[in-house]
C-alpha cells in the first residue's frame, strides 16, 4: 500500500505540521503544498496523508473543522493546536540536530 | 499520552465510539473531496472526465484501504476493542447455543461450588457474627492444660484477672451458651440463649432497638440480676412483636427475668451453629447451669470468651501477654491452676463452637472445590477446543486479511470472559441460594434454631471475580494454544477428513481429558474414603447399647428443687420407672455420653502411682445413679455397680475404666485401691469396659464413674432402658413425672442412636458435601471423555468404515472405541492414584480408621471410574458401530 517508503518515519507529521502552521487548510490543499515544498521529491501519496492527518488529530496536535471551501462546499479544515505548536518546535529542532549530524558525517572527506 | 493530549482526544474518541457511522460518513465526504477536486484538476490539464477520474482514483489509492487505515488511527481504544470483541463474542455464542449452554453450564456448576463454599467460609468461619463490629480483630479464649490436648472452657475468676490485666485487648466479653425452658401462656417450650458479661452488648457493637443492654455489674453476685434482652426473633414470634415488652415479666426456667432489651434484627449472638434467643447475665448463672453457683470457684471452667485486640495488636503479642497473666495465676493460684493456660484462637478455630467442627470439613472442600472448578475448566476447555478446530476457518481468513495473532488472541479471551463471566454469575446465584444449605444437612434439634449461614459479602464477590479472571485465562488459552500454529494455507484449501492421523492433533483434548479423569480420580477416592470412615464410625460400638435406651431429663433446678428435695424427686422416679412395663432399667447420668454436655473433671491422684511433678493428671468422670451400666449396656468387667448404699454417708467408691486400670495399675486387680478425686481418697469398687466419652472418634481414654448421691447435682440426665417405642415411653414417663409434680416439663427426648448420629453429624457433613462434589465432577468428566470420544469417532468416519470395508464387524468398532477411551481412562486413574496417595492424608482428621491409602477405597473408586468411563464410550461406540462403510467410502 501506499506508505511512503522513502520518507523517513515521523517527517511526513512533521512537514503537515509545518503547512499547518502557517494557515488552516483542508486535505486537497494540504496534498497541492506537500508536492508544492517539496517539488514532487519526497512523493507523498495522497493515499498515505489521510490516515496522518487523522493520527494527527487524534494526538492532538491538529484540529479539524468543518467549514465552506472556497467553491463554496462543505471542507474539513485542519489547523494546528497549542500542542501541535509545542509538538512541531520539537520536531524541528530535532530534526535540525540530527540532519546536521547526518549532513556532517556524509560531508567527511575521505582521510 | 499525556492528559493535554487525553483533552483533545478523548472527545473525539467518545465520538466515534458513541456515532460511529457519523465518523464514517464524515471521512467517506473528505476523501470525496479531495478525489473530486483531483478529478477538476486532471479535466483542467485536458483530460477526459472518464480518463480524469481514473487517474484520480490511482493516484489516490484504494479508498477502502485508506478508510481503513484512517478508522484504525480512530480506534485502538481498549474499551472499543473490547465492546467490538463482547459484540462480537455474543454473536459466537448465540451462534452455537448448545454450546453455549454447556460451557456455561459446567462453569457455573464450577464457580458456584467455590462460591458456595468460601460463602460458607465466610460465614462460618472469618465472619461468623453478623452484625458484630470488627469480627477482624476479635479472638476467643480457651483454657489448655500442660501435658493435654484440647481445650478447656475458663473459670470466671480467671477471665476477671485476664480482663483486669491484660494492656493489648479493647474488650473482654463472656459468651456462654445455655438452654432454658420458657413457658409462655399454657405452653412451655426450651430455648437457647447466652449467660453473658454485662459488658456484651456494648463490646460487640449491638444495640438493642427496644430497651437497653446490661448495666455493668449485673454480672456480679448471685441471682442478683433477673433481667434478660431476648432476640428479634422472639419478640416477634413468641411476643408477637410487642411494643410494650420492655419491663414485662418472663418465666426463663421457671425463674421470673424482666425483659430489658430485644436485640436488632439479623444479630444472631456469638455462636457459630445456633441462632441464641436470649441473653442473660453472668450472676444469673446458677438459673441456668447445672453445677451450682460458679462464679466465684477457679475450679469451675465454664465460660466461652472472647476478647478484641487493640487495632495493630497481632495475635502473639496478646497471647504472650494474656500467657504472662495466666502464669502469673498459676503462681498465685497453685491449687486451682497449676499446669493451666490461656490460648487466644482465631474465630475461625474456635474450640468451643461449630467453628471447630465444620473446620476441617470445610478445609477439606476449599480443596475439593478447586478440583471441580479444573475439572470444569478443562470440559469447558475442550469444547472450545471442539469448536477452534471448528473455527479454523474463521480463524484463518481473519489473519490472512491482516489481523494480529494479539488482537485473535484477545478476541478468544473475550469469548471465555463472556462464558465465565455468566458462570460466575450464575455461581454466585446458586451460592446465594446454598448459602443455608450447610444447616440442612445437620439433624436438627427441638428448642435449638440452627443457623449456618454462608455470606455473600465483598470478599466472596471479590474472590469470585478471581476466580472468574483465572478461569478466563485457562479456558481463553487451550483455544488459543491451538491458533498458535495454525497456518494460513492449510484449511483455506478443501478440509481433508480425517484419519487415524487426527490423533496427533486431539493430543491436547486427550491430555485435557487425563486431567478430567485425574482429578475426578482423587475427588472419587477422598469420597470414598469419607464414605467408609462414616461406615466405621456408625458401625463402630460407642460402648454402650444405642438403639433400647432413651435420654432426657427433668429440670429440677429450673423447678426450684433444692438438693434433698431432688434427692428424693429422683429416687421415687426411679422407683416408679421400674416398676413400669416394658422398662428394664432407668438411671441418671451427670452427663450422657456424645452430647454436648462437658464431663467434669478433676485431678487425680492414684494409690501406687507417682505422677511427674508438674504433671498434674486431670481425668474426666461422670456422676451416674444406681443401675446406670445395665441401663446403658456397659459391660462391667469385675466388681460391681453402685447401689443405694453409696450414698452420702457411705464411704466415697469410685468405678474406673479399663485404660485407668492399664495406665496406673498394670495387670493387678484394682478393687480395693484408692483414688483421690477433689481431694478426696475414694475407694474403686467396679472396673467398666471403655466406652466413647465425647467423640466417637476418639481412642481410649482414662474416665471414671463416682455415684451421684457423692456427688451430687439436681438435674441429671435421666437414662432408660424399654423395649417400647419412643412415643410410648415418653407418654409413661410424663404421666410419672407429674404423678409426681404436675407443674414439671421434661427436656427432649432421644434415643441414644440419635445421640450418637448428631454427634457424628459433622463426619455426615463432610461425606455428603465430598459425595455431591465428587459426583459432579465424576459427572463432568464423563461428559469430557464422551465429548472427546464422539468427536474422535466423528473424525475418523472415514477409517472406521475403510476397518468395516476390510471385514472389521461391529464388535470390532466398539472395542476400539471403548479401549481408547479406557486408554484414557486408565491415564487419567494412575496420574489420579498418585495424587491421591500423597493428598489423601489430609484429610485425616475426618477419616476414622481408614487408611488414606486404604487399597479397597481406591480398588472401588477404579471400579466407579471405570464404569462412568464405559458409559462414557458407549454412545460414541454405538455410533461407530453404524457406521455405513459403502456410503462413506463413496462420499
Amino acid at each position: 500500500m501506499s506508505k511512503p517508503s522513502d520518507l523517513v518515519q515521523g517527517t511526513l507529521d512533521m512537514l503537515i505540521l509545518k503547512i499547518l502552521a502557517l494557515q488552516p487548510l483542508n486535505g486537497w490543499a494540504i496534498s497541492q503544498r506537500l508536492k508544492q515544498i517539496s517539488s514532487d521529491v519526497l512523493g507523498v501519496s495522497d493515499g498515505s496523508l489521510y490516515p496522518a492527518l487523522h493520527k494527527l488529530e487524534h494526538r492532538g496536535w491538529i484540529r479539524a473543522h468543518w467549514k465552506s471551501s472556497e467553491n463554496n462546499r462543505r471542507a474539513k479544515f485542519y489547523s494546528l493546536t497549542g500542542l501541535g505548536r509545542k509538538q512541531l518546535e520539537k520536531e524541528t529542532s530535532n530534526w535540525n540536530r540530527v540532519s546536521a549530524a547526518i549532513s556532517g558525517i556524509v560531508k567527511l572527506k575521505e582521510a | 499520552m499525556d492528559i493535554e493530549q487525553w483533552f483533545y482526544s478523548l472527545p473525539l474518541r467518545l465520538r466515534s465510539f458513541f456515532h460511529p457511522h457519523q465518523v464514517d460518513q464524515e471521512l467517506k465526504e473528505e476523501l470525496r473531496e479531495h478525489l473530486e477536486q483531483q478529478i477538476k484538476e486532471n479535466v483542467a490539464r485536458g483530460m477526459s472526465p472518464e480518463d480524469a477520474r481514473y487517474s484520480a482514483l490511482r493516484t489516490l489509492g484504494g479508498i477502502t484501504q485508506i478508510e481503513q487505515q484512517c478508522r484504525d488511527a480512530h480506534s485502538g481504544s481498549v474499551l472499543e476493542d473490547l465492546v467490538h470483541d463482547l459484540r462480537y463474542g455474543f454473536r459466537q455464542l448465540c451462534r452455537s447455543p448448545g454450546f453455549s449452554a454447556l460451557a456455561i453450564l459446567c462453569l457455573t456448576l464450577g464457580i458456584g461450588a467455590n462460591a458456595a463454599v468460601f460463602s460458607w467460609v465466610e460465614g462460618i468461619l472469618f465472619r461468623p457474627y453478623p452484625a458484630v463490629a470488627h469480627q477482624e480483630r476479635l479472638f476467643a479464649l480457651a483454657g489448655t492444660a500442660r501435658g493435654e490436648s484440647g481445650e478447656t472452657e475458663l473459670s470466671w475468676p480467671d477471665f476477671l484477672d485476664l480482663q483486669r490485666s491484660c494492656t493489648l485487648c479493647e474488650e473482654f466479653f463472656v459468651s456462654k451458651i445455655t438452654g432454658s425452658t420458657l413457658s409462655i401462656g399454657d405452653h412451655a417450650e426450651t430455648a437457647t440463649g447466652s449467660i453473658v458479661s454485662a459488658n456484651y452488648f456494648d463490646a460487640i457493637g449491638v444495640r438493642p432497638i427496644l430497651g437497653r443492654g446490661f448495666e455493668p455489674g449485673a454480672d456480679a453476685g448471685n441471682d442478683s440480676h433477673p433481667v434478660v434482652v431476648i432476640s428479634y426473633q422472639l419478640w416477634r414470634n413468641r411476643f408477637k412483636g410487642d411494643p410494650e415488652i420492655i419491663g414485662k415479666m418472663q418465666r426463663f426456667n421457671n425463674v421470673p427475668h424482666t425483659i430489658i432489651g430485644v436485640a436488632p434484627e439479623g444479630f444472631y449472638g456469638t455462636f457459630v451453629g445456633w441462632a441464641m434467643q436470649f441473653w442473660a447475665p453472668a450472676s444469673m448463672e446458677e438459673t441456668f447451669e447445672s453445677g451450682g453457683y460458679k462464679l466465684e470457684d477457679r475450679d469451675a471452667r465454664w465460660i466461652e470468651a472472647y476478647v478484641r485486640l487493640k487495632p495493630s495488636v497481632s495475635r502473639s503479642q496478646a497471647q504472650q501477654e494474656i500467657s504472662a497473666i495466666a502464669a502469673r495465676l498459676e503462681t498465685r493460684y497453685p491449687a486451682t491452676n497449676r499446669g493451666r493456660g490461656v490460648g487466644v484462637w482465631p474465630l475461625w478455630q474456635t474450640p468451643f463452637n461449630n467453628a471447630g467442627t465444620l473446620l476441617p470439613t470445610l478445609e477439606v472442600m476449599v480443596a475439593v472445590v478447586a478440583f471441580v472448578l479444573l475439572i470444569a475448566c478443562a470440559n469447558v476447555g475442550n469444547l472450545l477446543l471442539v469448536r477452534s478446530f471448528a473455527r479454523r476457518h474463521e480463524m484463518s481468513v481473519r489473519l490472512a486479511i491482516g489481523a494480529s495473532r494479539v488482537r485473535l488472541l484477545k478476541q478468544l479471551l473475550t469469548e471465555s470472559l463472556i462464558l465465565s463471566a455468566l458462570g460466575t454469575a450464575g455461581g454466585l446465584l446458586a451460592a446465594y441460594w446454598c448459602r443455608h444449605a450447610l444447616v440442612l444437612l445437620l439433624p436438627a434439634r427441638s428448642g435449638v434454631a440452627m443457623y449456618l449461614p454462608g455470606e455473600i459479602d465483598g470478599r466472596v464477590m471479590s474472590w469470585s471475580a478471581g476466580i472468574c479472571s483465572i478461569v478466563t485465562l485457562i479456558v481463553g488459552l487451550i483455544p488459543a494454544f491451538q491458533t498458535r500454529n495454525l497456518d494460513l494455507a492449510g484449511p483455506l484449501k478443501a478440509e481433508s477428513s480425517g484419519v487415524v492421523g487426527a490423533r496427533g492433533r486431539a493430543w491436547m483434548r486427550s491430555g485435557l481429558v487425563v486431567f478430567q479423569v485425574c482429578l475426578s480420580f482423587v475427588l472419587l477416592v477422598g469420597a470414598a474414603l469419607l464414605l467408609e470412615s462414616l461406615e466405621k464410625i456408625r458401625t463402630t460400638s460407642p460402648g454402650f447399647s444405642t438403639t433400647s435406651v432413651v435420654k432426657t431429663g427433668v429440670p429440677l433446678v429450673a423447678a426450684g428443687y433444692d438438693v434433698p428435695r431432688a434427692k428424693v424427686f429422683q429416687d421415687e422416679l426411679i422407683d416408679r420407672l421400674s416398676a413400669l412395663p416394658g422398662v428394664e432399667s432407668a438411671a441418671f447420668a451427670g452427663v450422657t455420653p456424645l452430647g454436648y454436655g462437658t464431663f467434669p473433671s478433676t485431678p487425680i491422684a492414684v494409690d501406687g502411682y507417682q505422677a511427674p511433678l508438674e504433671e498434674q493428671p486431670a481425668i474426666e468422670y461422670n456422676q451416674v445413679s444406681p443401675g446406670y451400666f445395665a441401663t446403658l449396656g456397659i459391660p462391667l468387667l469385675s466388681g460391681r455397680e453402685f447401689t443405694r448404699t453409696d450414698n452420702e454417708n457411705a464411704p466415697l467408691v469410685a468405678i474406673v475404666n479399663r485404660t485407668i486400670v492399664t495406665r496406673y495399675w498394670g495387670d493387678q486387680d484394682p478393687i480395693g485401691r484408692r483414688l483421690q478425686v477433689k481431694g478426696r481418697w475414694a475407694r474403686v469398687v467396679g472396673v467398666a469396659a471403655d466406652s466413647k466419652y465425647e467423640s466417637m472418634r476418639e481412642t481410649p481414654r482414662p474416665f471414671f464413674y463416682v455415684p451421684l448421691r457423692q456427688d451430687f447435682v439436681r438435674a441429671p440426665a435421666l437414662n432408660i432402658r424399654t423395649n417400647q417405642r419412643l412415643p410410648t415411653i415418653l407418654a409413661a414417663l410424663v404421666h410419672e413425672v407429674h404423678a409426681l409434680d404436675a407443674n414439671l416439663a421434661l427436656y427432649e427426648m432421644i434415643t441414644l442412636q440419635e445421640q450418637v448420629n448428631r454427634s457424628t453429624s459433622p463426619q455426615l457433613v463432610a461425606v455428603t458435601l465430598v459425595s455431591i462434589l465428587g459426583g459432579l465432577a465424576l459427572l463432568l468428566a464423563g461428559v469430557g471423555l464422551y465429548g472427546v470420544m464422539s468427536y474422535a469417532v466423528a473424525q475418523s468416519t472415514r477409517e472406521m468404515g475403510l476397518r468395516m470395508a476390510l471385514g472389521a464387524g461391529p464388535a470390532n468398532l466398539i472395542r476400539l472405541v471403548i479401549s481408547r477411551g479406557l486408554q484414557l481412562t486408565a491415564g487419567g486413574v494412575l496420574f489420579g492414584t498418585a495424587v491421591a496417595l500423597a493428598l489423601t492424608r489430609l484429610l485425616g482428621k475426618l477419616l476414622y480408621n481408614v487408611s488414606p491409602h486404604d487399597p479397597r477405597v481406591f480398588g472401588s473408586a477404579l471400579a466407579v471410574m471405570t464404569m462412568i468411563a464405559i458409559s462414557a464410550c458407549l454412545l460414541p461406540a454405538w455410533r461407530a458401530a453404524r457406521i455405513d462403510p459403502a456410503r462413506v467410502l463413496r462420499d
